[in-house]
C-alpha cells in the first residue's frame, strides 16, 4: 500500500510535467498541423535557462521563472520565422526533417553555452515532505502539479473566452474558412507556436529540481511527450493532460512493480497500443483519419 | 524511347562500377576506404527506405530496428553460437522480414503523421529491447566477438576487400530496385504514392502492396546491418537508436526522394559530413542541424533535383 502510494505521487509528479510538454505540442498541432520534433529541446532550455537565472544569477524566484518562459517563447518565435515561415514547400516529411534539424541544432547550441555536464537545481521551497499512508509526497511534486493544472486552466479559459483564443480554436477547425471570415490565420500560428514554446519552457523549469538537467535531456521529453499527446488525442487539451498523467503513473508503476529497465519502453507500447486500437485517442470523440 | 532509356541506365551503370573499382583499387589509405564502405553500406540502408518512403510515400521512422535486428541476429548466432556468418545472414534477413510483416500488419493501416508516430515507437521499442536483454545482447555495454567474414580462402577485412564487397552488395540492390521499380509492382507503388484511394479504386491491394514493400525494405536494412557487424566488429545499441533512424530518413530525403542516385548522394552526405566536421569540434552538432534545416527550406526536393534546378536557372540566366 505504501510502495503504491509512493509509486503514484512519482508518477503524478513525473506525469504533470509529461502533460505540460503534451499540451504544448497538441496546441501547435491543433492550429498549424505541425509535429514539432525540436519541442523537447525547448523543455531542456527552460530548464537550462531557469538553472542560469536561479542559481547562478541568483535572480527571485518569479523573476527567474519568466526569464526562463520568455526564453523558451522568444526562440519558439525565431524558430518559426526563420525555419518555419520560410520553407516553400510544407509538406509533413520536409517540416519533420526542418524540425529535426533545429532540435539538433538546439541541442549544439546549448552544449557550447552550458556545457556538457549536468546541473542539479534545489527545490523551489525548503518545506518538509509531507506524509500521506507513509508514503512521502514531496512539496516540489506540489508545485509542479499546481503549475501543470494553472497552466491548461489558463489555456482553457484563453481559448473559450478571450477573442484571440476563439479565433486560434476557428484557425484550428478551419484554416481557410477561418481566414475569409477575417481571422489572421498566419498570426495565430504565431501566437501558437509560442505557447507552444513557452509550454515546453515551463515544463523544464519544473522539471529541473527533481532531474540532473543537460543539453541532451530534451528528445526523450519530447518523444515522451507526442506518446502522452497521441494517448489523449493529438489535438486535445485536456486529452494531452490526461494522457501525460497517465502515461506518468503507468510508468512510475511499472518501473516499481514489473522492472525499471523497461520504464521507457511503457510509453511506446501505449503508443502503439492506441495507434492501432484507438487511433484518435482514449478521449477523442471522433475517430482519427485511418485509410 | 524505351531502349533509349535502357541504353543510358547501362551507361550509368557502368560508369557507376567503374569509379568504384577505381576507387577500390587506387586508393590504400585506409581511413578512405573505411568511409567509402560506410558510405556503401549507408547505402543499401537509404535504398531499402527510398523504396518504402520515395516511392510509395509511407514515412517510416523507425527504420534503425531493422538494422540493429539484422547486427544483432548475426552477431548472436554467429559470435555467440558459431554458426557461419553467411547462413546468420539468412537469419537476419529472414528475423527482419518475418518482424515487418508482425509488425506491419497493423501499422500500414496508418498514414500520415500517426504512420511516422507507430514507425517511431516500434523503432524505440527494438531499442529498448536490445538494451534490456543483456545476457544475450551484451546490453548497454554493447557486444564483442563478432567474427570475420570468409568466404573459402578470402578473408573480409577492414580495407579494400570489404569495400568491394559492401559495394558489390550495393551494386546488386540498386539492380534489384530498378528492376522492381520498373515492373508492374512499381508502377502500383506510385499509384499508391500519389493516391492510395485512387490505387485501392484501380484494383490495387494497397495494403498488401505496402506490407510488401515493408519487408523488403527491411531485408535490406537487415544486410546493411550484417554487413556493418561484421566491419566494425563491435556493436552497441546506441548504433540503432532514434537518431539513426533520423539519420536515414535525412539521407533519403537530402539525397532526393523517389531517386536510386539520390540514395546514394545522401548516404554520401550523411556520412561524409560528421567526417568533416570533426575539425569544427563543438560545432558540429549546430552545424549539421544548419545544414540539414537549410537543405530542406530551400531545396525541399533534396540535393539531387535541387542542384538540377540551380544548373537549369543557371543556363537560362546565361542564355
Amino acid at each position: 500500500m505504501q510502495e503504491i502510494v509512493q509509486y503514484l505521487f512519482s508518477g503524478i509528479t513525473t506525469g504533470a510535467v509529461y502533460a505540460v510538454i503534451a499540451v504544448g505540442l497538441s496546441m501547435l498541432y491543433s492550429s498549424t498541423e505541425l509535429i514539432n520534433f525540436a519541442h523537447g529541446e525547448f523543455v531542456m532550455i527552460g530548464a537550462l535557462a531557469m538553472v542560469t537565472l536561479w542559481v547562478r544569477l541568483g535572480l527571485p524566484l518569479p523573476l527567474a521563472v519568466a526569464g526562463a518562459v520568455a526564453a523558451g517563447c522568444v526562440l519558439g518565435l525565431v524558430f518559426e520565422r526563420l525555419a518555419i515561415r520560410t520553407a516553400r514547400n510544407p509538406e509533413p516529411i520536409t517540416l519533420i526533417i526542418i524540425t529535426v534539424g533545429a532540435g539538433i541544432f538546439l541541442k549544439g547550441a546549448a552544449m557550447i553555452v552550458w556545457g556538457k555536464d549536468p546541473f542539479s537545481m534545489p527545490s523551489f521551497s525548503s518545506h518538509e515532505s509531507i506524509e500521506i499512508f507513509g508514503a512521502a509526497l514531496l512539496p516540489q511534486s506540489i508545485w509542479i502539479v499546481t503549475a501543470a493544472l494553472v497552466l491548461a486552466g489558463g489555456i482553457h479559459l484563453f481559448l473559450k473566452q478571450t477573442l484571440t483564443g476563439k479565433a486560434m480554436v476557428a484557425c484550428a477547425v478551419n484554416k481557410k474558412a477561418a481566414w475569409l471570415s477575417g481571422i489572421p490565420s498566419e498570426k495565430m500560428g504565431i501566437l501558437a507556436f509560442g505557447i507552444s514554446a513557452g509550454c515546453g519552457a515551463v515544463a523544464g523549469i519544473f522539471i529541473a529540481p527533481i532531474t540532473m538537467s543537460s543539453y541532451d535531456m530534451g528528445t526523450i521529453l519530447g518523444l515522451k511527450g507526442f506518446c502522452a499527446a497521441m494517448i489523449g488525442g493529438l489535438g486535445s487539451l485536456w486529452g494531452a493532460f490526461a494522457g501525460g498523467l497517465l502515461l506518468g503513473i503507468l510508468e512510475s508503476l511499472g518501473a516499481g512493480l514489473i522492472s525499471s529497465g523497461l520504464k521507457d519502453a511503457i510509453a511506446f507500447v501505449l503508443l502503439l497500443l492506441i495507434l492501432y486500437i484507438r487511433p484518435g485517442g482514449l478521449f477523442a470523440a471522433k475517430e482519427a483519419k485511418r485509410f | 524511347m524505351m531502349t533509349d532509356k535502357k541504353k543510358y541506365i547501362w551507361i550509368e551503370y557502368l560508369i557507376f562500377v567503374c569509379a568504384v573499382s577505381a576507387f577500390g583499387l587506387v586508393t590504400e589509405n585506409t581511413y578512405y576506404l573505411q568511409i567509402m564502405t560506410f558510405i556503401g553500406i549507408n547505402t543499401i540502408l537509404g535504398l531499402g527506405l527510398n523504396m518504402l518512403m520515395g516511392y510509395t510515400g509511407q514515412v517510416s521512422l523507425g527504420h534503425a530496428a531493422f538494422y540493429g535486428i539484422g547486427a544483432y541476429t548475426t552477431a548472436i548466432l554467429s559470435g555467440t553460437y558459431g554458426i557461419n556468418p553467411w547462413l546468420a545472414l539468412v537469419c537476419a534477413v529472414a528475423a527482419a522480414v518475418l518482424i515487418a510483416f508482425i509488425v506491419g500488419l497493423p501499422t500500414l493501416r496508418l498514414s500520415g503523421y500517426y504512420l511516422a508516430m507507430g514507425t517511431l515507437g516500434f523503432g524505440m521499442i527494438v531499442n529498448i529491447a536490445i538494451r534490456e536483454w543483456a545476457d544475450v545482447t551484451g546490453g548497454a555495454s554493447g557486444f564483442v566477438g563478432i567474427p570475420v567474414l570468409e568466404a573459402g580462402s578470402l578473408v573480409f577485412m577492414a580495407g579494400a576487400g570489404y569495400y568491394f564487397l559492401v559495394w558489390a552488395i550495393v551494386f546488386v540492390a540498386m539492380i534489384i530496385c530498378r528492376r522492381l521499380l520498373a515492373s508492374r509492382t512499381g508502377r502500383a507503388l506510385r499509384a499508391i504514392h500519389d493516391g492510395e484511394k485512387a490505387a485501392v479504386a484501380i484494383g490495387i491491394n494497397t495494403h498488401f502492396l505496402k506490407l510488401e514493400i515493408f519487408m523488403f525494405s527491411a531485408a535490406l536494412g537487415a544486410v546493411a546491418g550484417f554487413l556493418y557487424a561484421h566491419f566494425v566488429l563491435f556493436i552497441s545499441p546506441e548504433s540503432f537508436g532514434f537518431m539513426f533512424s533520423i539519420k536515414i530518413v535525412t539521407m533519403v530525403v537530402i539525397g532526393g526522394m523517389a531517386s536510386v542516385w539520390g540514395a546514394l548522394l545522401g548516404a554520401a552526405v550523411l556520412t561524409l559530413l560528421p567526417e568533416v566536421l570533426h575539425g569544427f569540434a563543438e560545432y558540429e552538432m549546430i552545424i549539421f542541424g544548419l545544414i540539414l534545416m537549410v537543405v530542406m527550406i530551400f531545396m525541399p526536393q533534396g540535393l539531387t533535383r535541387g542542384i538540377m534546378d540551380m544548373i537549369r536557372t543557371a543556363r537560362r540566366a546565361r542564355a
